[in-house]
């Protein structure tokens, strides 16, 4: 009996300690939006929110109410002043940048030409692992403050003229660096956000500061929402809306599920397994805008199977993009047949020209005059949503070559990445580009430039890089474009890569909201948005 | 019975060592590039490598790079610090913000197993073969033949968005309410389960002699049931929901993606994918504690159901 009893009260405790903890806080919060005036915008769980730090979309959309650009972009993708009073340059290579004033920070501050070259400094200097540090490539000075211990912390090429105006000297000159400035690495950072000069607090990124039109309100709520709201002592166009919350998602079809009940407002993509039944569900809240993605077939021209640009154009012709991109993406994308997308100044229809259009008979000629490989691979990564049209086209490889084709996942792209840069044999693999800033430099040079930062396929013509190199050191935009036009169609000559699709943003709202409009970078735009009455 | 608690307890924390090290070396071995991994699509700066690798001690590679590692990371978490997520989040706020949503989660499910999943099975126990019994039989098995990943979108989408009788997610500071329908499609596994235990159980000890005794003494037909019959059935149910109980906070990890919740499950799910070794090993490790805690209370129970069984 003793132990009976004991037993009793030393469980009995136990039990409703975990009972109570269950019924703790159970009255607070709930995820419903109704009732509250907050418009509600999915994202993900950010990965940082420093603005040197922040390269994914979560966290830019966030930024991107937070803070305002030097520039941003008009219809024509065109950059035009924001936060900057003027960005000039005689030579393309000294820039001036004047600020407007009237600018501050949410905490009061004035903001001064130094919050830009502080927070910039702060990017570009490599032990603090900031993962925008590569933007400042271009800036004079900036190799001084790269590997493990830098010759300097500052870089050379940021002077302070007076309050409002600084200069920016590249070390070559760039005529595309005023719309790179658009970019959320090159928004400024108030003093607050440093705890010494070149570090930045810990616990700036849980409640950023920033000179945008909404503020924070309370902190990052980790893995559940991020709230701001409107900051009535922003000069430039006002925002509409008086709160945002950007509630965070880890499954888009969950978000989707909120959408239908009006439980979310704003829906940035819309799931893949969705997409078939979204236009019914959603009616005229189902929308679609342009985007800047860009996916692509790459080929390791290293390997003797696909070194031949006849086997890589064959391979090209035998793929219907028209098809794939109508049953497999239900035309939330678009086929590409030109290596720029068509959100750029200086886009052309068709640059790859024969070897972009279908055509099965003349693809299997090519292709075996060529002597290429019985057996085409298409690797991608599983985790991704590709194993669709990887299928549709080692489909119709099989069928317009006869060959034998088939798709290989690995799970990640990173081991996909590692095993194409020790050059195992992975055949043909996917990829995707999303650019930074609008400028055709964006969609060549890192991609298939000798020491480009993304070229995983051993592609090098110097004469292409010659003409990327001459088109960014031009002097006016006209001359620029046409010299990336030439490198393009060098490109579509060699086909280091085909290219697939372009992206298209996918959206949809609630009924309590009206006027969403998405940009090229997959964000809200925040000013526009309007609560429907 | 002190003894025997306190025997156990020191058996915990040998058991507590030997699974971090074996998820801890499981990590290692599966380890790619995580940083590439968390990076995701984009090419990674040398500088941020450089960073990252110093960060996490991830030139230390090999035999003695792993025990380095281990021991680190036991040292720490000596000193109550669970470390850094390779995002940079401290391990210990991920799980403070994930725990006591996945603890409500799994207590509903524990709680809709046991209410119905108990009561059921005792009916059907006593009623063998009536329409009752055949029904929920038929039921269970339905339920046990659907997984997870089909009956949470479905419970959804019926309930959640098309009827409007539950909201469709719960966010991470959820309702009572809003956990409820998460709750019972999590439970409703480890319902049919406790309720086919139950009834099998129920059904056994309605045969045994100390039921005929009973009966033959004169006692009514509800104290023999209640006092009698429940209590020796209980045991093989105490010791399902005690394991289940372990099963329902690691094993919520569809639920809570399709019901958005940010608690345990999703937090594992994310650091498997993102291949951050330092979360999942936390996680883990606290999941193992839950464990043998909840082990624990089910054999300290068994003494309480059964007098017979006894404790030195």
């Amino acid at each position: 009996m003793r132990v009976r009893r004991l037993a009793a009260w030393t469980a009995l405790p136990l039990a409703v300690t975990l009972g109570l903890a269950a019924c703790g806080s159970g009255g607070d919060g709930g995820s419903g939006g109704s009732g509250s005036s907050a418009v509600s915008i999915q994202i993900s769980e950010p990965k940082h929110l420093v603005p040197t730090n922040t390269t994914e979309t979560s966290g830019a959309q966030v930024l991107a109410g937070l803070f305002s650009p030097l520039v941003d972009y008009d219809a024509q993708n065109k950059p035009y002043e924001v936060a900057a009073e003027s960005v000039t340059s005689s030579d393309n290579k000294v820039w001036t940048i004047k600020l407007k004033d009237g600018f501050t920070f949410h905490n009061g501050e004035k903001v001064t030409s130094e919050d830009y070259i502080n927070a910039w400094n702060y990017g570009a200097y490599a032990p603090n692992g900031q993962d925008s540090n590569y933007f400042f490539e271009k800036i004079a000075g900036y190799a001084d403050l790269q590997g493990k211990e830098p010759k300097a912390k500052e870089m050379s090429g940021l002077k302070k003229v007076d309050d409002l105006t600084f200069t920016v000297t590249l070390s070559e000159p760039y005529i595309d660096f005023k719309t790179t400035l658009g970019y959320t690495a090159f928004f400024p950072l108030p003093d607050a956000a440093f705890s010494a000069p070149g570090v930045v607090k810990d616990s700036y990124e849980q409640a950023p500061i920033g000179q945008g039109p909404f503020k924070m309100k309370g902190s990052w709520q980790h893995d559940s929402k991020i709230e701001v709201e409107r900051y009535d002592a922003y000069p430039g166009e006002k925002p509409k809306v008086k709160n945002v919350e950007f509630r965070i998602y880890q499954q888009l079809t969950a978000a989707y599920a909120d959408v239908l009940a009006d439980n979310l407002d704003v829906l940035p993509t819309i799931p893949t397994e969705s997409l078939s039944t979204a236009p019914s569900d959603l009616g005229d809240r189902y929308q679609s805008s342009p985007m800047s993605s860009f996916q692509f077939l790459a080929f390791p021209t290293f390997d003797k199977d696909y070194s031949n640009p006849d086997v890589r154009k064959a391979i090209s012709m035998a793929i219907d993009r028209d098809e794939i991109t109508k049953s497999v993406f239900k035309d939330s994308q678009a086929p590409a047949r030109s290596f720029v997308s068509p959100v750029l100044p200086g886009y052309r229809d068709n640059t790859a020209g024969a070897a972009g259009e279908f055509n099965p008979t003349e693809a299997k000629k090519l292709y075996q005059a060529a002597g290429g490989p019985s057996k085409i691979v298409i690797s991608y990564n599983g985790d991704g949503g590709h194993k669709d049209w990887v299928d549709a086209t080692v489909n119709q490889l099989k069928a317009n070559l006869g060959v034998d084709a088939v798709g290989s996942a690995e799970p990640k792209f990173a081991d996909l990445l590692t095993k194409v840069e020790n050059k195992q044999p992975v055949g043909a693999f996917r990829m995707g580009w999303v650019m930074d800033y609008p400028t055709m430099e964006d969609y060549l040079g890192p991609l298939y430039s000798t020491n480009g930062s993304s070229n995983y396929y051993g592609y090098s013509n110097p004469e292409f890089d010659r003409l990327v190199k001459e088109g960014s050191a031009a002097k006016t935009q006209d001359e620029a474009i046409a010299k990336y036009q030439q490198a393009e169609d060098i490109l579509a000559k060699d086909m280091p890569v085909i290219p697939l699709r372009f992206g298209e943003n996918v959206y949809g709202h609630s009924s309590k909201v009206k006027n969403v409009e998405m940009d090229l970078f997959q964000r809200v735009n925040l000013i526009k948005i309007e609560a429907a009455s | 019975m002190l003894r025997y608690i306190l025997r156990r307890l020191l058996q915990m924390v040998l058991a507590f060592f030997g699974t971090t090290l074996i998820v801890y070396a499981l990590m290692f071995a599966g380890q790619g590039d995580p940083i590439q991994a968390l990076a995701g699509e984009r090419p990674v700066t040398p500088a941020q490598r450089a960073y990252l690798t110093e960060k996490y001690h991830l030139d230390a590679t090999g035999v003695g790079g792993f025990f380095y590692r281990y021991f680190d990371y036991v040292k720490n978490l000596l000193q109550g610090d669970l470390g850094q997520s390779l995002t940079g989040r401290q391990i210990g706020d991920i799980l403070q913000a994930a725990w006591p949503v996945t603890v409500k989660l799994a207590l509903i499910a524990l709680a809709v197993a046991i209410i119905f999943g108990v009561s059921a099975g005792v009916i059907a126990g006593i009623r063998r073969a009536s329409i009752f019994d055949n029904s929920t039989l038929v039921l269970t098995l339905l339920v046990l033949g659907i997984p997870t990943i089909v009956l949470a979108p479905l419970a959804q989408y019926f309930l959640g968005v098309k009827w409007q009788l539950f909201p469709p997610t719960a966010g991470s500071q959820p309702t009572f309410y809003a956990l409820l329908l998460p709750g019972i499609v999590l439970g409703s596994l480890s319902l049919a389960t406790a309720l086919r235990l139950t009834r099998t159980s129920v059904a056994e000890n309605l045969r045994a002699d100390y039921v005929r005794t009973a009966r033959s003494k004169g006692l009514v037909k509800r104290r023999i049931v209640t006092v009698h019959v429940l209590r020796n059935s209980l045991i093989p149910v105490v010791t399902f929901l005690g394991v289940e109980l372990g099963n329902l906070m690691s094993g919520a990890i569809i639920t809570e993606g399709v019901f958005n919740i940010p608690g345990v499950g999703f937090n594992l799910f994310r650091g498997i994918r993102t291949e951050d070794g330092p979360l999942v090993v936390g996680i883990v490790s606290v999941l193992v504690v839950v464990y043998l805690v909840s082990n624990l209370l089910v054999d300290v129970l068994y003494a309480v159901l059964d007098p017979r069984i006894r404790y030195e």
